[in-house]
């Protein structure tokens, strides 16, 4: 029987990574990863981590994957196909994409670790609950914890700061055009490109450069 | 005190003197600076006398003293001292350098009063006698060679005095590079001695060069030989002679003491010296009297024609010591340096005068212009007189017992030197002749213009300064002569120098009347009585047909010249045209700048602009500097290109660079 | 099945994201495959949680899904800046850094 979810949540969740990169509207992708990430749940569950595979669907797939949608419908953009890279990208990808997988599984698989061909060792019932991975957060993992709550906090303010709007509305639907922001930059500071004269200074290149 | 005290105290002065005027030339007005270097010298001279009293009360065996303040360097195969030779000969040149450098000094108060660069010409000179002391004091190899440098170094800077004039700095130069040559043949010599002997300690070596050389030892030889080329490069002996004319261009003291009294005889000096060592190599010695012998002949035809009156004394001062080098390198060392010593007073007397007639003239140095000035200056025309009898070796002046010293020597060694006994005493007309031409035509005669003025009580003032050489117009700033000249006359300090040198040229004879006194001989004695040649027995015949030939030679000159110049004026110019080649040859110094030139300064310029042109340009400019230069654009331009800016490549980057590490992981796990 | 499995799959989707960021140009793509590189970590890490019966493992899963929320944050905090200047959101025109 687990055989069974096993095989079935596993090859759902390589065919939602195939799909993630295969299909060419980014929008199919994002759907794509969600597929990936509820297999991934599933897989979690399997192996008896609850709380993990429940806050996965949640704040993953619920929350994140949520966000991703928002921005891929206002930016878009559209994808070239899978097979469609420059020359030399084209024949490398495959190649050690296929070598990395190699190495990482036999560095796992015949890394001499007995315990790998087991199912694991004997655990007790509330493994994984969330009774005792709360016990493990405030006891053991308190500093980490607490860390991780100021990198949210961080990621939430420079989230903002990056992406605010920098001079206000404008009345009507007069799109934004570069330069809005006072964008000369001061003497002295630039690209390498602009330094080494590939690149006129023009403050930010864009649009019509 | 000491000897050793004494002689340190030689060198101290001097130096002292040179440092303070040299530090406290801001706050020295008017002569004070000229007072403090003459009394810098006196000191050193009474130090002299000191030492001279105490080494005589020593008894004669232990008349060396080698003083020594420090281990100078002391490595594998050299072990130098700072250390000074105390003997007769090094007491005797100091005396004579200090004695006449006094007397320069205290002229020099006078004749520069008026120039911008007082101080600086007092500390260079003060210098300039520390150097050439430690040379005449040097105990060893190497404080010889210091000392030698130094004195170079010295003359280039007084030579340049005036240093805003082109021909002065570029006479500075072409001394200072001829110095060089010799330099290195001093230097080359001496290392060829210490490989032999392995002592650079003179006393040393003069003990164990018998042992270590048989005669005519080709090493020696060939070591005696180098060391003689340091002594004809600061003695203008031919071929290295071509710059004693040029260094006239230095004010007039500097002129007689450098290149009349002291500077010049260093060459006379440093073979006098190593005396043992040329005396095992007979061939060296005739090489030296030869080259002395030719020198004094050539010097003395281009005395004959040349036109100003400074240059006219400086071949003369080639020609005297020709004499003294002939000697010395002969063997005849007492004569030798006792026409050093006579010949220091009468040039040095020679070339003062010399400068109040040219400070009569406010700059004028040409003889073509001068004229007349007999009967207003007096006492100039007074010691030159006295300058040119004992030039020209009458008698009872002491030129005349100093060479024919020399010229007996010549004679009692017997076999090929008769011939340099001859040209000795041709040498003898020739400087009789010039010397008297000078001087006629100087003063006698009709009188020119600034001796006119003179006459009227006021001395001649130019009214644009020009450089006397090629007459371009000069300011009297500094880096110039000032604007006021000054004669004997009326500056009393110049004329008590002069009078002091004129009495020491007159009865400076009595010191080595053969027989009668023979009291230098006998002072040298200590130091040369390991040469074969010192102190023989005198054949009394030859010595007296001797100095009855030489008085006779030196009359007859004189008169030679009064018939020329005075009796009949338009002779000269008669001559001048029936032997127009050799006269063309004579004024043009025998052509030996040219030569030089084509022989050594064209092709050395040549290589140094090829050198500049092919080498520098590509090798140097274009493989070094810009190779390493185009190595590295490139090399950074290949490193660059990595950065395409495309972030998948450096995704890939990655990728590909964890599956190599975990593939170098796996392989050694 | 056995925990080497987890670990098989956990590779093939690593393989497969890091497949992605090397070849999509679309920057939002490629945060998604950076989110599958992520993901196949977590489940590698949660396979050997199991295997040695510690929940440390699950606490790491834990942190490193908080990590790639905020990274994902400001990843498409950036897009969007990027998309608000008419800039094109393609990671090869983005090659100022070139030189």
């Amino acid at each position: 029987m687990t055989q069974l979810v096993f095989f079935i949540a596993a090859i759902g969740a390589i065919a939602g990574a195939i799909g993630v990169i295969a299909l060419r509207n980014p929008f199919y992708g994002v759907l794509s990863l969600v597929g990936h990430l509820l297999c991934l749940a599933a897989l979690f569950l399997l192996l008896r981590a609850e709380f993990l595979a429940a806050s996965q669907v949640i704040v993953y797939a619920g929350g994140v994957m949520v966000l991703y949608v928002f921005v891929v419908a206002y930016v878009g953009g559209t994808e070239e196909s899978l097979g469609a890279s420059r020359g030399w990208l084209r024949v490398l990808t495959p190649i050690f994409a296929g070598v990395l997988m190699i190495e990482l599984v036999i560095a796992s698989l015949g890394s001499g670790l007995k315990a790998i061909t087991t199912k694991g060792a004997d655990i007790s019932p509330t493994f994984g609950s969330p009774a005792e991975i709360g016990q493990a957060l405030l006891t053991r993992f308190l500093f980490p914890f607490e860390v991780a709550s100021l990198l949210l906090l961080v990621a939430a303010v420079g989230a903002v700061g990056l992406a605010r709007r920098r001079d206000g509305y404008t009345v009507g639907s007069i799109p934004l055009k570069a330069g809005a922001i006072p964008s000369v930059p001061p003497k002295g500071t630039g690209t390498m490109a602009e330094a080494a004269g590939d690149k006129p200074m023009t403050g930010l290149s864009g649009g019509d450069s | 005190m000491s000897v050793q005290t004494y002689g340190w105290l030689v060198l101290a002065f001097p130096l002292a003197g040179t440092i303070l005027l040299g530090l406290l030339r801001p706050v020295l007005s008017g002569r004070k600076a000229g007072y403090i270097g003459t009394l810098a010298i006196l000191l050193s001279f009474l130090s002299g006398l000191g030492a001279l009293n105490k080494l005589q009360s020593r008894p004669e065996e232990s008349r060396q003293v080698v003083s020594s303040l420090w281990t100078y360097a002391k490595t594998a195969g050299l072990d130098a001292q700072l250390s000074i030779l105390i003997d007769p000969l090094s007491i005797f040149m100091i005396l004579i350098v200090a004695g006449v450098s006094t007397l320069i000094h205290l002229y020099s108060t006078a004749y520069l009063a008026s120039d911008e660069g007082y101080v600086r010409f007092f500390a260079y000179l003060n210098f300039f006698v520390f150097s050439m002391l430690t040379l005449v004091l040097a105990g060893n190899l190497i404080v010889l060679i210091v000392g030698w440098g130094l004195v170079g170094a010295a003359s280039y800077l007084l030579i340049s005095f005036w240093y805003r004039r082109n021909t002065a700095t570029k006479a500075g130069l072409k001394a200072f590079v001829i110095n060089v040559v010799g330099d290195v043949g001093l230097v080359l010599g001496s290392i060829l001695i210490l490989k032999q002997v392995g002592s650079v300690d003179l006393v040393t070596i003069f003990h164990k060069a018998p042992e270590v050389f048989h005669s005519n030892d080709t090493t020696l030889v060939i070591g005696c030989l180098l060391l003689m080329v340091g002594a004809f490069a600061k003695s203008a002996q031919i071929p290295f002679h071509t710059w004693l004319p040029d260094a006239m261009e230095g004010p007039t003291p500097v002129s007689a003491l450098i290149h009349a009294a002291t500077m010049v005889t260093a060459g006379v000096y440093l073979i006098a010296r190593m005396h043992p060592l040329f005396q095992l190599a007979p061939t060296a010695q005739n090489v030296g009297a030869i080259v002395g012998a030719v020198t004094l002949i050539v010097a003395a035809t281009i005395g004959l024609v040349v036109t100003d009156l400074k240059r006219v004394i400086a071949y003369s001062t080639m020609s005297q010591i020709g004499y003294m080098i002939m000697a010395v390198s002969a063997g005849v060392y007492g004569a030798g340096l006792f026409h050093l010593m006579t010949h220091a007073f009468f040039k040095a007397l020679l070339f003062m005068a010399a400068g109040s007639v040219i400070g009569a003239m406010a700059g004028e140095q040409s003889l073509n212009k001068m004229g007349g000035f007999r009967k207003v200056m007096p006492i100039t025309y007074g010691c030159f007189i006295v300058g040119g009898l004992a030039l020209s070796g009458i008698p009872p002046f002491s030129g005349f017992f100093s060479k024919d010293d020399i010229l007996y020597g010549m004679a009692s060694l017997g076999g090929w030197h008769w011939i340099l006994y001859v040209a000795g005493y041709v040498g003898a007309l020739m400087t009789a002749v010039y010397t008297f031409r000078m001087i006629f035509r100087a003063f006698h005669g009709e009188q020119c213009e600034e001796a006119q003025s003179l006459a009227n009580g006021r001395l001649f003032h130019a009214a644009e300064h020009r450089n006397p050489g090629d007459g371009t117009l000069e300011d009297t700033g500094v880096g110039f002569p000032g604007a006021k000249h000054h004669i004997a006359e009326s500056s009393p300090p110049m004329a008590i120098a002069m009078g002091a040198l004129a009495v020491l040229a007159t009865v400076a004879g009595v010191i080595q009347l053969p027989h009668i006194t023979d009291t230098l001989d006998k002072f040298l004695e200590p130091t040369f009585s390991d040469s074969p040649t010192f102190m023989k027995a005198i054949d009394y015949n030859l010595l007296v047909i001797g100095m009855i030939i030489g008085a006779i030679v030196g009359l007859a000159g004189i008169a030679l010249a009064w018939y020329i110049w005075i009796k009949k004026p338009g002779t000269s110019a008669k001559i001048q045209a029936r032997f127009s080649g050799l006269h063309r040859l004579f004024s043009n110094k025998w052509y030996f700048d040219e030569i030089i030139n084509a022989i050594i300064v064209r092709p050395f310029a040549a290589a140094g602009r090829f050198f500049q042109g092919t080498v520098e340009r590509v090798a140097i400019d274009g493989g070094v500097t810009a190779g390493s230069v185009s190595i590295a654009r490139v090399s950074s331009a290949a490193v660059r290109s990595w950065q395409s800016g495309m972030l998948r490549a450096y995704a890939a980057a990655v990728v590909v660079g964890t599956s190599l590490l975990v593939l170098y992981f796996l392989l050694n796990s | 099945m056995s925990i080497g499995w987890y670990l098989t799959v956990s590779a093939i989707i690593f393989a497969i994201g890091a497949a992605g960021v090397m070849t999509k140009r679309n920057a939002l793509v490629i945060l998604l495959c950076l989110e599958l590189m992520l993901n196949a970590g977590n489940l590698a890490l949660v396979a050997f949680s199991r295997m040695w019966g510690n929940i440390d493992g699950q606490i790491f899963a834990m942190v490193v899904l908080v990590v790639a929320a905020c990274e994902v944050t400001v990843g498409l905090g950036l897009i969007v800046a990027l998309h608000r200047r008419d800039l094109p959101v393609d990671a090869d025109e983005l090659s100022e850094m070139r030189g």
